[in-house]
């Protein structure tokens, strides 16, 4: 049995903020008497994560997806609840926990500016107590997996943004953790860069069966690497379950889009008892239940005379965009 | 605490730093000629004020060069080491990346005060040096292994002092994020350490002692160089040295229950 490396019970934070009022009045204000009000951010939330498990969490800018994420690496104390992560106490940040885990973000930079990356590498290398062989033998092996062996010596402010990105994974992942945690890392980056970015995550969990929790704004991150999702909407969690259940829950028909070979042929489909969206001359759109799209199709394809045919998807974007203003998503 | 390991990563961090230095020539180069210009400024300066009476304080001029020169090694080191690391915490906790450090399995105080060095301070600390072997030529001081020893143990103490003022300032970044002004009032309080405590009246004689103690920092090693220190003296240097870093230590680590990282 796939035993939980992350176990989250009743985790509650809530953070001071001041406000200030626009105008100069409000600044002076401010400036003599701020106010502050206490924000909980995160609501009492509870789940757990299974070893080798890759992990979305979604939600809009603000619900608390990287405050939970910051939470379970143990940058910020919680104000409630227990946190615990491959057996750890993250806050506590001893030596064994830091060895284990590893955090990307897109927005912000560990390498070394001026220099080519293989420095920042070789600097992280001593930092986790890897040898001078050990640490070659991981850049070769990770810099070929991530196709950067080429960039390993140009100064990192002459890469390309996708090139920076790899080479703070590589150093991100030199000490081999088994939990990634990583925060919207495909940020800015154009679309090969970001398709060789899930490809590498992919194959580095099918490898060494690491458990990667992921937030990310780019829906296709989410589709191709994550089973399973965490929607958090203002703190606490909306949904929590398989991704493909809650896109079967979200769009329960798809459109078809059929081309008949004359314009009869497709008022006789028209008149079969489907759900007609659209016809257009010999062109007609029906929608059919995703459970029984291979029989209808089957149906369909022997009793008339098809041109062609389109099945197609809803936007994920939109699907999932509902999910990310709704508290609750019962499946 | 790994000793062997912490060595290492030291090395790593002189290297990338110096590598990373030595990528802007025109800016060492620079830096070399203010360091020297600085200290003809410096010396300049003091001659004048003792042009008109020649004591200053109970100080003759070749005696005040002395607390020139321990300025200067001190001066030296602050930008060679303090300076690039200490204002970058201010850095680190505005963009978050702060985050990085404590995620590290590294001692975070280590790490943020001594990733970086600025080579061209090293001209300060051997200029100042220089000074002190000449200001023991002209001052006739004889060496011997007490009055090094007694020395060298008074300049780590300054040292000390001055990393903790500077380290406890910018700590406070985690709670008041802006703290720029503070630390800069901190370099100007430092320059006033170049004269002898006694030139100073006796109200800010205890503000630089008790308050801000800048006259521990210069005043007590140039009284060791010159043999007219107490041992009640250095004694005191050693305690408040020992309760500025046990403190500043204290500090940092309970600062980082408050750590809230800045947000994404």
């Amino acid at each position: 049995m796939v035993q939980n490396i992350i176990d989250v019970r009743n985790l509650s934070k809530s953070f001071d903020i001041s406000s200030k009022e626009p105008s100069l009045k409000g600044t002076i204000k401010h400036f003599l008497r701020r106010q502050t009000k206490s924000l909980t951010v995160i609501k009492d939330i509870s789940f757990e994560i299974k070893e080798g498990e890759i992990v979305g969490f979604l939600g809009a800018n603000g619900a608390g997806k990287t405050t939970i994420l910051k939470m379970l690496c143990g940058l910020i104390y919680p104000s409630e609840g227990s946190i615990l992560v491959s057996g750890h106490l993250p806050f506590r940040r001893k030596e064994n926990f830091l060895k284990n885990i590893t955090l990307i973000m897109g927005q912000k930079q560990q390498l070394i500016w001026d220099l080519p990356p293989i420095e920042s590498f070789y600097l992280n290398a001593s930092i986790y107590d890897l040898d001078k062989f050990e640490a070659k033998k991981r850049i070769k092996k990770l810099s070929e997996m991530l196709e950067i062996d080429k960039e390993l010596f140009i100064p990192v402010r002459k890469l390309s943004l996708g090139q920076r990105m790899k080479s703070e994974l590589l150093a991100a992942l030199i000490h081999e953790p088994n939990i990634l945690f990583l925060d919207e890392p495909t940020l800015g980056l154009d679309i090969n860069a970001q398709r060789n970015l899930r490809k590498f995550l992919q194959k580095y969990n099918k490898e060494t069966n690491a458990t990667i929790c992921l937030t990310s704004h780019y829906m296709k991150d989410i589709t191709s690497l994550c089973k399973r999702v965490i929607c958090v909407h203002e703190g606490a969690i909306s949904y929590d379950g398989k991704l493909d259940q809650l896109l079967k829950k979200l769009c329960p028909v798809k459109e078809i889009l059929i081309v008949c070979r004359s314009e009869d042929d497709a008022i006789k489909l028209e008149n079969c008892g489907f759900t007609v969206k659209t016809k257009i001359k010999n062109e007609i759109t029906i929608k059919i239940e995703n459970n029984s799209i291979s029989s209808s199709l089957k149906t369909i394809l022997n009793n008339f005379d098809i041109v062609d045919l389109f099945i197609n998807e809803p936007p994920i974007d939109e699907v999932i965009g509902k999910v990310l203003i709704k508290k609750d998503y019962e499946i | 605490m790994n000793l062997r390991k912490y060595l290492i990563v030291y090395k790593k961090f002189l290297h990338t730093s110096l590598a990373s230095e030595l990528e802007y020539k025109t800016n060492i180069l620079i830096d070399l000629i203010t360091a020297i210009l600085s200290l003809l400024g410096s010396i300049f300066l003091l001659s004048i004020f003792f042009q008109n009476n020649g004591y200053i304080g109970g100080w003759k001029f070749e005696q005040a060069l002395i607390i020139q020169s321990i300025y200067t090694i001190l001066n030296g080191i602050t930008n060679t080491w303090f300076n690039p690391n200490l204002t970058e915490i201010v850095k680190h906790i505005r963009e978050g990346t702060l985050d990085y450090v404590l995620l590290k399995p590294i001692d975070s105080q280590f790490f943020i005060s001594l990733k970086k060095i600025n080579p061209s301070g090293f001209l300060e600390i051997m200029l100042g040096f220089l000074l002190s072997f000449f200001c023991i030529s002209i001052n006739q001081i004889n060496l011997n292994f007490s009055f090094l020893t007694l020395s060298l143990i008074t300049i780590i103490c300054s040292i000390c002092i001055l990393y903790s003022l500077w380290f406890f300032i910018s700590t406070t970044t985690i709670w008041f994020v802006k703290t720029w002004n503070a630390i800069e009032v901190l370099r100007s309080f430092l320059y006033i350490g170049r004269f002898p405590l006694n030139s100073f009246s006796f109200s800010l004689r205890i503000f630089f002692s008790v308050f801000i103690p800048i006259a521990f920092i210069t005043t007590i090693p140039s009284e060791v160089f010159l043999g007219i220190s107490q041992l009640w003296k250095i004694l005191l240097e050693i305690i408040v040295a020992t309760v500025f870093l046990i403190t500043s230590r204290k500090f940092w680590l309970f600062a980082l229950r408050f750590y809230s990282s800045a947000s994404s």
